[in-house]
């Protein structure tokens, strides 16, 4: 089962979360980030050039017009593939872990997968961010030594950063699963 | 919980048979590990999994059967199938099945014990993961071998969720020895029966190392016994060793040659890549010294160095007296004390007479000295560097005394004005308390103290400018060091064989697993492939030494 659903970030932009219900034990969550707009692309481009322009116009070597414009490819090339990130997906599965996934503008993916049994819960948290409080949502990790005690705090959708609304959807299906998740592993 | 079934994808495309592997029940999950085919013999194959069992200590056992429907017509096969359930029994008992030009596939996992009530669990609850057995055999994901007289289970009981995966497959090795093609009573097929990967090289040299590294290992003995013999213990060689840098460079690849060629195996992976790490270092740093070596020799380069060096030193000593005689002078518009001025000047510029009248007597032999250290060189571009930075360290041996003289005048100078400035204060230091306390003098110290006092302050400036001006020059030969020293460091520590390893073969240094979900069908179990994930190349860091 698949649902789309438009929610909005923390600075405004749109966001599309994508559902799918793959089985009573496995979801998927999928939430896009903004595209790269054309305005700022434009924007920083044209500063570069105009700066090595300048310098152009001071030093009268070439070299520093053919500079810029490596400098503006490698640097696009770079950002698309290191810093953009367009698609961050959740998926849960029952009784075998949680994935996160981040698929960057040029194609690349980075994993991270926990296991069901370091899985603590999943919470949603409040967070001073820069000038901002906003909520986000995260997965506490069990500590080995002590039974009550949490190792680790793994916050989900840095990226995209979409809001309370958005956030609320995600968590109420995946308690769902872990829920049975924690029903059948108390059973012996 | 849901149960999860691991399925081999090598034998997705495998004929019916029997499903062999292992149950751990605290995970629910159906570790596969081989298909057995038709014609068996149960004893035999109940057989062949006791001694699979006893010899790698993995509760292997039939798990259930699989079915792959080539034809349309072998409703038989499945009657059969389910009979064999009675023969094997397991619990619980898997079924799983594989229409042929059909994508989804259908498992049954029926328990025994449990009758089967209206609320049941149906297909939906059972998921299949499908794993690439060599992948995770080479990945060395699972955790390291458990002491030899533990009961078989007992080791993974404390290795959880997909730990255990691992450790099953990884330790079945025994399991796999035997396939289909092989003319044994049962056939398996597993990862093995798509070719197994072996190379003549490979076996050669396993074969071959043995005896080589005894050889080496005998010769590094020796040496390594001959250079701790009490020979170099007596006090002036002791003390030249310590501060060569060559002597420890060349200790620490001693070192590590006699880890790379000693005839105990490595324990675990990770001791096995520093091995693999250290060989491929001193591999390179032999090459790139032969290449030197080669560079050297040729084109007569080692007399035009020869011929370059002495006009150099005699720069260098140029340079420096025109830096005694600025200081001399009024440096910087600085107005210093003529007297003391003089002396010292005069002092420095009598040492680098003696140091250019040493080098010029060193001249004739200077050519000959390089060619024969040249030669060390295929020892390696290590010993090479080292040897150069000690080189630097004896020709401006000059620069470090005057650093010394001028850092021990300034320390008493020092010394003696705050002796003096408590005197003139009042007070005294008491050496029994380590403590500054008060103290009455007579009229005459107080005078003299006084005095003594303030020549020194003001010749205090002179001082600390020798002083500043020979720190300095000895700061910028210690950088020239430091950065060959670094240079030898980057050689020595660099894990070539671990990045050529993410490069060529990324599964062997996974760092996790990834899950991604297949199409799905509802009312069909659920498929999941599991892909290793591969290290990022940000976690290699450079600053351990022999990372492994």
């Amino acid at each position: 089962m698949e649902a789309e659903q438009s929610f909005s970030d923390i600075c405004g932009g749109r966001l599309a979360l994508q559902r799918r219900y793959y089985s009573p034990s496995c979801r998927e969550f999928c939430v896009s980030c903004p595209r790269l707009s054309l305005r700022s692309l434009t924007a920083v481009t044209c500063t570069v050039w105009l700066a090595a322009y300048g310098l152009f116009t001071l030093c009268e070597k070439s070299m520093i017009l053919s500079a810029a414009i490596f400098i503006t490819l490698l640097g696009l090339l770079g950002y698309l593939h290191f810093v953009k990130i367009d698609q961050e997906t959740l998926l849960i599965i029952d009784s075998l872990g949680i994935q996160m996934t981040s698929s960057y503008a040029s194609g690349k993916e980075s994993t991270t997968f926990i296991e069901m049994g370091k899985v603590k819960d999943l919470v949603i948290n409040e967070a001073i961010y820069m000038q901002k409080v906003i909520y986000y949502l995260c997965i506490l990790l069990k500590d080995p030594v002590e039974p009550h005690g949490i190792s680790q705090v793994v916050p989900v959708f840095q990226s995209a950063k979409p809001r309370l609304d958005c956030l609320i959807e995600v968590y109420r299906s995946c308690q769902e699963i872990l829920a049975h998740q924690k029903a059948t592993s108390a059973s012996p | 919980m849901v149960l999860k079934a691991f399925f081999p994808t090598c034998c997705a495309s495998a004929d019916s048979g029997l499903l062999v592997g292992r149950w751990v029940p605290e995970q629910s999950s159906a570790v596969v590990l081989a298909v057995v085919h038709f014609p068996f013999i149960p004893i035999q194959v109940k057989e062949l999994l006791a001694q699979v069992q006893q010899a790698s200590r993995v509760g292997v056992a039939v798990l259930g059967t699989w079915c792959h429907r080539r034809q349309e017509s072998e409703e038989s096969l499945g009657h059969f199938l389910e009979g064999l359930s009675a023969i094997f029994s397991h619990e619980p008992w898997l079924q799983l099945c594989r229409e042929r030009g059909s994508k989804f596939w259908s498992c049954k996992a029926t328990h025994r014990q449990v009758p089967a009530s209206p609320g049941a669990p149906g297909q939906d609850q059972v998921m299949l993961i499908f794993y690439d057995q060599r992948k995770v055999l080479l990945s060395q994901l699972h955790p390291p071998a458990a002491l030899p007289d533990h009961q078989a289970g007992d080791a993974t009981a404390s290795a959880g969720g997909l730990a255990a995966v691992f450790d099953t497959v990884a330790r079945s090795e025994v399991l796999f020895r035997s396939d289909q093609f092989d003319e044994g009573p049962v056939r398996l097929s597993h990862w093995q029966s798509e070719g197994v990967e072996a190379s003549i090289l490979v076996e050669l040299a396993k074969q071959a190392s043995g005896p080589i590294c005894l050889l080496l290992a005998c010769l590094l003995s020796l040496i390594s016994a001959a250079s701790t013999s009490r020979v170099f213990k007596l006090w002036p060689l002791s003390f030249i060793w310590s501060k060569l840098s060559t002597c420890e460079q060349l200790r620490h690849r001693l070192g590590q040659l006699t880890l790379i060629f000693s005839t105990q195996k490595a324990e675990n992976p990770a001791q096995l890549m520093r091995k693999a790490n250290m060989l491929v270092s001193v591999f390179l740093d032999v090459a790139l010294g032969l290449a030197l070596l080669s560079w050297l020799h040729g084109k007569d380069r080692i007399g035009q160095l020869a011929d370059a060096l002495v006009p150099v030193a005699d720069h260098v000593a140029e340079e420096l007296q025109h830096l005694l005689q600025w200081l001399m002078g009024a440096p910087a518009g600085l107005k210093m004390n003529r007297a003391l001025d003089q002396v010292l000047g005069r002092f420095f510029l009598y040492h680098i007479h003696l140091w250019i009248s040493y080098i010029h007597l060193m001249s004739p032999f200077i050519e000959r000295i390089l060619w024969h250290l040249g030669l060390s060189a295929c020892l390696g571009l290590t010993v090479a560097l080292s040897i150069l930075s000690d080189i630097i360290a004896l020709l401006t041996f000059h620069i470090y005394c005057f650093y010394v003289y001028g850092a021990r005048l300034y320390c008493m100078k020092i010394c003696g004005l705050s002796s003096l400035w408590r005197l003139f204060r009042g007070k005294k230091w008491n050496v029994l308390r380590q403590r500054v306390d008060s103290c009455s003098y007579d009229l005459d110290q107080l005078f003299i103290g006084t005095l003594l006092f303030t020549i020194l302050v003001f010749l205090l400036p002179t001082t600390a400018l020798y002083y500043l001006v020979f720190t300095l020059l000895r700061l910028l030969v210690v950088t020239v060091q430091g950065l060959i020293h670094l240079l030898v460091d980057l050689v020595n520590s660099l894990p070539l064989y671990s990045l050529g390893l993410r490069l060529c073969r990324p599964y062997r240094l996974a760092a996790g697993v990834k899950f991604r979900v297949l199409e799905h069908e509802a009312g069909r179990p659920l498929r999941l492939l599991m892909q290793e994930v591969k290290v990022q190349t940000s976690r290699f860091s450079l600053t351990r030494p022999n990372a492994g």
